[in-house]
């Protein structure tokens, strides 16, 4: 598998990441190596196994009930933001 | 009285409850040795003094007052990917250079309860993302045993900070080898607990199927201390297991007499450097002479495992790494045109370039399209290996072999090829992959470098592990041994 430049930016578009000019030939390289890499997995026979999930045989991830357990702590929280007002987070303008 | 940071921490805990020191004074003395000897290492982002202080004069209140646990007074570092109230906990990234965490993990927390000091948080690769702690924001951590060469990653910082004797002990945390590849690369006892041991509240997520916590010391017994207190269920934390926590103190002196290690055969194939392979044989030798019997052990699905952990682990990478947005915590890109813009030079200027590469990989591997045959096929393969390990730990008790492929390697040396440096974790990764706890002993020296045997067991069987590394603690010295320069 080999990427080309345009599949490096849709991925970084897909994740939301702002590529440098200069890193984008980087990636283009190292992804594809990656994925040359893990492509040795399709060798195996899986078409019996089951995907696994969880590391632990028969554990499940535990549901709790829905209770509110913290106090309002907006105020703390809000004091790793960068932009704030009355309460709420500040972003560019969305809808015009 | 020999000078306090050559002390174990059951040394030092003894020290503290006979009044031969108080906690206030062993504190002060690492905070000493972290002020003069961290600048040439790097291995702190954060040194937590002040606080450190005023939790040891605490701790001496306690200890005099009758109320101290086996860890009251002890100080400790921890790696900077757990939350501590109150104090900045950057996870090694630009991202969250500017983040004060609001809480505490749980770890941190547990440990604080029982009278453990803070002196700081401790350098590590990117959002836990390395095998060289080359990565980091902060710069690279060098190795006590020799400053051109890497202490290994994630948990570089730790491990330095403990080889060089500027912490007795440090917390870390293991999703592909991050704590055991730099306890082997630093001549330290490095324990990963089973998945869901100890509660992942509170750590920064990385790959949340793979992630634990665990400890970086200069024991085994050391380390069945701190995991004693950070061990146990934890509501907050969905994949903690409800299971009883052991005593894995008094486990330790168990005579290893009829043990079944398996040798890993897969291990000593290709890759294995001569020399390493030869001290992990005369730590085999010598738990043979301590009664255990050997036998080679095969797990055909294992050498699978570098590849199947870099599908799953950028998978689950991307998606944790999705909340970090530009919006309501870490780094926020300057004068934004709009909203996708803002998210995308927050993420493109806050996270650093493996860091990027991994969610790229994540992202490419859960796309429509490739989720099938990338994801879905590493997460069977991933069963396979699981279920070579059980095959295997129906038959042998714990399995050995060597932590890493060799000793520490050069700062710079394999930083702009990831597949090399994928393969530092060759060993490591498997544990992960199958949930299982592991730990890394020192257990010799090639060419002055530091080098790990990795003992592996089935799930929860940390005390056997610590009892094994224990007696084998008990025959050897290498884990005394102290880097030129720190003595």
């Amino acid at each position: 598998m080999s990427l080309t430049r345009h599949d490096v930016e849709n991925i970084a578009h897909l994740a939301r990441l702002a590529l440098a000019e200069s890193e984008l030939p980087v990636y283009v390289d190292s992804l594809s190596k990656i994925l040359n890499f893990v492509e040795q997995l399709n060798a195996t026979d899986t078409a019996s196994v089951q995907p696994m999930a969880h590391p632990l045989a028969d554990q499940v991830q535990r549901m709790r009930p829905d209770e509110a357990l913290d106090c309002d702590q907006h105020q703390k929280y809000q004091r790793n933001a960068q932009r704030t007002e009355a309460g709420l987070y500040l972003v560019p303008k969305v809808i015009e | 009285m020999s000078e306090l940071h050559h002390l174990t921490l059951a040394e030092l805990s003894a020290g503290l409850q006979a009044r031969r020191f108080s906690s206030v004074e062993l504190t002060k003395h690492f905070l000493a040795r972290i002020e003069r000897l961290n600048p040439a290492l790097n291995a702190f982002i954060t040194v937590t003094g002040e606080q450190a202080l005023v939790a040891a004069a605490r701790a001496d209140e306690a200890i005099a007052a009758g109320r101290a646990t086996s860890l009251t007074g002890l100080p400790l570092a921890h790696k900077d990917i757990f939350c501590t109230d109150g104090v900045l906990t950057t996870c090694g990234s630009r991202m969250l250079s500017n983040f004060v965490a609001p809480y505490d993990a749980t770890v941190v927390e547990r440990l604080s309860q029982a009278g453990v000091i803070m002196l700081g948080k401790a350098n590590m690769d990117e959002f836990a993302m390395g095998s060289s702690n080359e990565t980091s924001w902060y710069g690279p951590v060098r190795n006590p045993w020799d400053p051109a060469k890497v202490p290994g990653g994630s948990s570089g910082g730790s491990a330095a900070a403990v080889a060089a004797r500027l912490a007795p002990a440090a917390t870390g945390t293991d999703t592909g080898g991050s704590i055991r590849q730099p306890a082997a690369l630093t001549s330290l006892t490095g324990l990963k607990p089973t998945y869901g041991r100890v509660s992942r509240y509170g750590m920064v997520a990385f790959a949340s199927s793979l992630d634990q916590a665990g400890t970086l010391t200069l024991s085994a017994r050391d380390a069945a201390m701190l995991l004693g207190a950070m061990a146990g269920f934890d509501p907050r934390d969905s994949t903690s297991v409800d299971a009883p926590v052991p005593d894995y103190v008094g486990a330790l002196e168990q005579p290893l007499a009829g043990l079944k290690i398996g040798l890993l055969k897969e291990f000593f194939e290709k890759g294995l450097d001569e020399d390493s392979a030869r001290l992990v044989r005369d730590a085999l030798s010598v738990c043979e002479k301590l009664g255990a019997n050997l036998r080679e052990v095969s797990l055909p699905n294992l050498p699978l495992s570098v590849p199947t952990y870099y599908v799953v682990a950028p998978a689950e990478c991307s998606s944790n790494l999705s909340r970090f947005d530009g919006v309501r915590f870490g780094y926020r890109c300057e004068n934004p045109l709009d909203l996708t813009d803002l998210y995308k030079r927050s993420r493109g200027e806050g996270f650093g370039a493996e860091v990027k590469r991994r969610i790229m990989t994540g992202t490419y591997v859960l796309s429509a399209g490739y989720y099938d045959a990338y994801y879905l096929q590493a997460q069977k393969v991933r069963r396979l290996i699981t279920n070579d390990f059980a095959r295997a730990f129906g038959e042998i008790d714990v399995l050995i072999g060597p932590t890493t492929p060799g000793p520490a390697f050069d700062i710079g040396a394999k930083v702009d090829d990831p597949i090399t440096m994928y393969l530092n974790d060759i060993y490591t990764i498997g544990a992960n992959l199958a949930g299982l706890p592991a730990i890394s002993v020192p257990c010799g020296f090639v060419n002055r470098l530091p080098v790990g045997l990795q003992i592996i067991g089935p799930h929860f069987a940390e005390a056997k592990l610590l009892n094994v590394a224990h007696a084998y603690q008990r025959e050897t010295d290498w884990h005394q041994r102290i880097p030129r320069g720190y003595e």
